[in-house]
């Protein structure tokens, strides 16, 4: 385990009271972000994310197969994250992690409970016969947000994809049934200080995260609190007005990246 | 930006033969030949043959000043990371306070830094530090970061020309262990001008004229100041 | 695998390469910013991403050799880099892609230098497409090389096969798929030595020695790109103002 040196915290904390961070960014402020699409030939759909020096891959594989018994008209979609060894030293190989789980679980869920994939139209034989969609996520350079990282590779990547119809023998290709998709946001804080895009330092010291995912009309779509710290009603609703506004930026930016 | 260039060499380039120069570090003989073994800066004299790597793990020799950090406390003693391939054991009778078994946390815990000095490492790499020297303590306030070990030499400066014309012009209390980790403490626009001035050292280290230019940079940051 | 393909006709292959042709090969090494020592990697269709943490300390203690340090590489295919999409984890094929990769990269890091500790070196492929386990290794090379590592030679790899009676070098896809033999190897360059040599199809002595030799030219090629790549990485980063 990396162990966070004592005057690292004191400093960044020493710098957040004076309202300022390591990097000079305002407590709302992302990172640079960089989105590019189409980056793995074999997948369906593919998109590699970089928030500051994070760095995320997430590839879209589609196959065909059963339905779930209580939706027999609705094709199936599924998360995985894989937080491999290359992506930081604390990594280790080996069966998926708590943190690795919980990261696919949310990513997913931020999908999933949007609606964003339009499942009904996934369907080829009723009880039968539907689409799967695989979303694998590969965090490959890990320098905090894993979260927001993550979910807008994911969202690219399901922009860009085509269904393999072809390779299936029923009919031609055709782009992935999509609705608009709500942007993640996340929040760390630490020592009453809230702050937006945590980079790893300031992850490293945080007692508690918030993420936040919102549409296109400022609704709230998923949230998701993390580690054992608390926030108060006020704090949670200044982290949903930054989460909106910078929602709005990065939205334009992945509509521009996967050429809409 | 014009700057003269030492030559850089990779693993497995033949530098030389054992029959005239000596084979010295960052570099290894096969069949009398002297071969680089890391990518690095050439450094030839008339009889030897160095190879100064560019990047890699700082390689623990005794005597060194390092800078940790408490891994662990133990019953008598504490595990420091010091930036090496290993963990380094800092034992309770080289520390200069009276610790009694099982109290150490109470004098060092988990994250905190200390100045330390190399005493010993063995065949196998078991590394041990002590504070028990003059300049050696429990490390407070202030801010941390890293630098490659290879670039320290040119940091620090001949005879510490490079340091103290950082002391001078930032104001501020600076340390550089061997082992890549740098400390400094003062204000914070001072601060901010030793990471800078460090992190372009660190950069251009291998061109010629390099304190001159720094020197340069720092008088004329400290006329804008005034 | 039959198939009525052809695979090679008029001295042209498939992709209308000759027989002695390389897919082309690009390198770019220090991509990653947590890692010690990194390298991306495209041959052909393959998207190859390696890793370097280490040397540190082994963990579990009970891996610890106290002479040497144990060199761990961990080939890996992510979920998305296939036609059908594989599951996520280690499959029998890429524990024994990771075995003798490691004894490849074993036999040219100087071990004896780190005593009880272990160099960690992780192979993504991202987009898979023949020769896989030759791009990771080679990739692998220049993480090792990027973070510092001591090696007595930078190994690098390729492969040679034999599709419908011709010797070819680097199999392509269809190649792969359906040829008659395949002869991936690996070479520390400087000596010549072969550090990796695996074979399955049908060779003839005469055709094993024709691949062989194939094989070794196609490794000094690539040999040169990754030290290209190397020496642009350092200059690169001196560059930056």
């Amino acid at each position: 385990m990396t162990i966070t040196p004592s005057i690292k915290r004191d400093f960044l904390e020493k710098l957040a009271k004076e309202g300022k961070r390591v990097d000079g960014r305002k407590f709302d402020e992302f990172r640079d972000i960089e989105i590019e699409v189409g980056v793995v030939n074999k997948a369906e759909g593919s998109a590699r994310v970089k928030i500051g020096k994070t760095q995320v891959i997430t590839g879209i594989k589609m196959d065909l197969g059963e339905p779930y018994p209580d939706s027999p008209d609705s094709g199936v979609m599924t998360t995985a994250a894989e937080l491999i060894p290359m992506a930081s030293p604390d990594f280790e190989s080996g069966p998926p992690r708590e943190d690795a789980i919980e990261l696919a679980r949310v990513v997913d869920r931020g999908i999933r409970e949007s609606d964003i994939i339009e499942v009904d139209k996934l369907c080829v034989e009723p009880g039968e016969k539907v689409w799967i969609v695989f979303i694998d996520i590969h965090i490959l350079d890990y320098d905090g947000n894993l979260f927001d990282a993550a979910s807008l590779a994911s969202l690219a990547a399901l922009m860009t994809a085509k269904v393999p119809a072809e390779r299936f023998e029923l009919g031609e290709d055709y782009p992935l049934p999509l609705k608009e998709p709500p942007i993640s946001c996340t929040s760390v804080k630490f020592n009453g200080v809230t702050i937006m895009d945590p980079s790893l330092d300031e992850e490293e010291i945080a007692e508690v995260r918030l993420t936040v995912a919102t549409d296109t009309n400022g609704d709230v779509r998923a949230m998701q609190k993390g580690l054992n710290g608390s926030f108060s009603v006020d704090e949670i609703k200044k982290v949903i007005k930054a989460s909106v506004d910078n929602g709005k930026k990065i939205r334009e930016q992945l509509y521009k990246s996967v050429g809409k | 930006m014009n700057k003269e260039q030492r030559e850089i060499v990779i693993p497995s380039q033949l530098l030389g033969d054992v029959k005239q120069k000596k084979a010295g570090r960052g570099t290894f003989v096969e069949n009398g030949k002297i071969y680089a073994e890391v990518l690095g800066v050439l450094n030839a004299g008339s009889d030897y043959i160095n190879v100064v790597p560019i990047k890699g793990r700082y390689d623990p020799v005794p005597q060194d000043f390092v800078i940790g950090i408490v891994i662990e406390p133990m019953a008598s003693s504490w595990l420091v990371d010091i930036n090496a391939a290993y963990p380094a054991l800092l034992h309770v009778n080289e520390v200069p306070w009276d610790v009694d078994f099982g109290e150490t946390e109470k004098y060092l815990n988990t994250g905190d830094c200390v100045m330390a000095k190399v005493s010993s490492v063995d065949q196998e790499k078991k590394l041990n530090i002590t504070l028990k020297d003059r300049n050696l303590y429990k490390v407070k306030g202030g801010i941390l970061f890293e630098v490659e070990p290879s670039k320290v030499p040119r940091i620090i400066g001949k005879k510490g020309s490079m340091i103290s014309l950082l002391k001078k012009y930032t104001g501020c209390r600076i340390f550089v262990g061997q082992n890549g980790r740098v400390w400094a403490d003062g204000e914070n626009q001072g601060i901010q001008k030793v990471i800078d001035t460090i992190n372009l050292i660190e950069k251009e280290s291998l061109s010629y004229g390099l304190t001159n230019k720094i020197e340069d940079l720092l008088k004329k940051d400290s006329k804008e100041v005034e | 695998m039959k198939s009525d393909i052809k695979l090679f006709e008029n001295g042209k292959r498939l992709d209308g390469r000759k027989p002695e042709d390389l897919r082309p090969v690009k390198i770019e090494a220090g991509v990653l910013h947590r890692a010690e020592g990194s390298c991306y990697l495209e041959w052909g269709g393959n998207k190859v991403l390696a890793a370097v943490y280490g040397p540190r300390e082994a963990v579990p203690r009970h891996t610890q050799n106290p002479l040497r340090a144990i060199v761990n590489a961990r080939y890996n295919m992510a979920a998305f880099s296939v036609d059908d999409r594989k599951r996520p984890g280690p499959d029998r094929r890429s524990r024994e892609i990771s075995k003798v990769t490691s004894e490849a990269l074993e036999n040219v890091i100087l071990v004896e230098k780190y005593p009880r500790a272990a160099i960690d070196v992780n192979i993504e492929v991202l987009d898979a497409e023949a020769g896989t386990r030759c791009a990771g290794l080679t990739a692998a090379a220049v993480a090792l090389v990027d973070a510092g590592i001591p090696m007595k030679d930078i190994p690098v790899a390729c492969a040679a096969g034999k599709i419908d009676g011709q010797v070819v070098l680097d199999l392509g896809k269809e190649e792969d798929n359906f040829g008659q033999a395949d002869l991936p190897i690996a070479i520390s360059p400087r000596t010549g030595e072969i550090l990796l040599l695996q074979m399955d199809g049908h060779l003839t002595n005469d055709e094993f020695n024709q691949a062989l030799d194939m094989a070794i030219k196609g490794c000094h090629t690539v040999s040169e790109i990754q030290k290209k790549a190397i020496m642009q990485n350092y200059q690169k980063a001196e560059e930056e103002e």
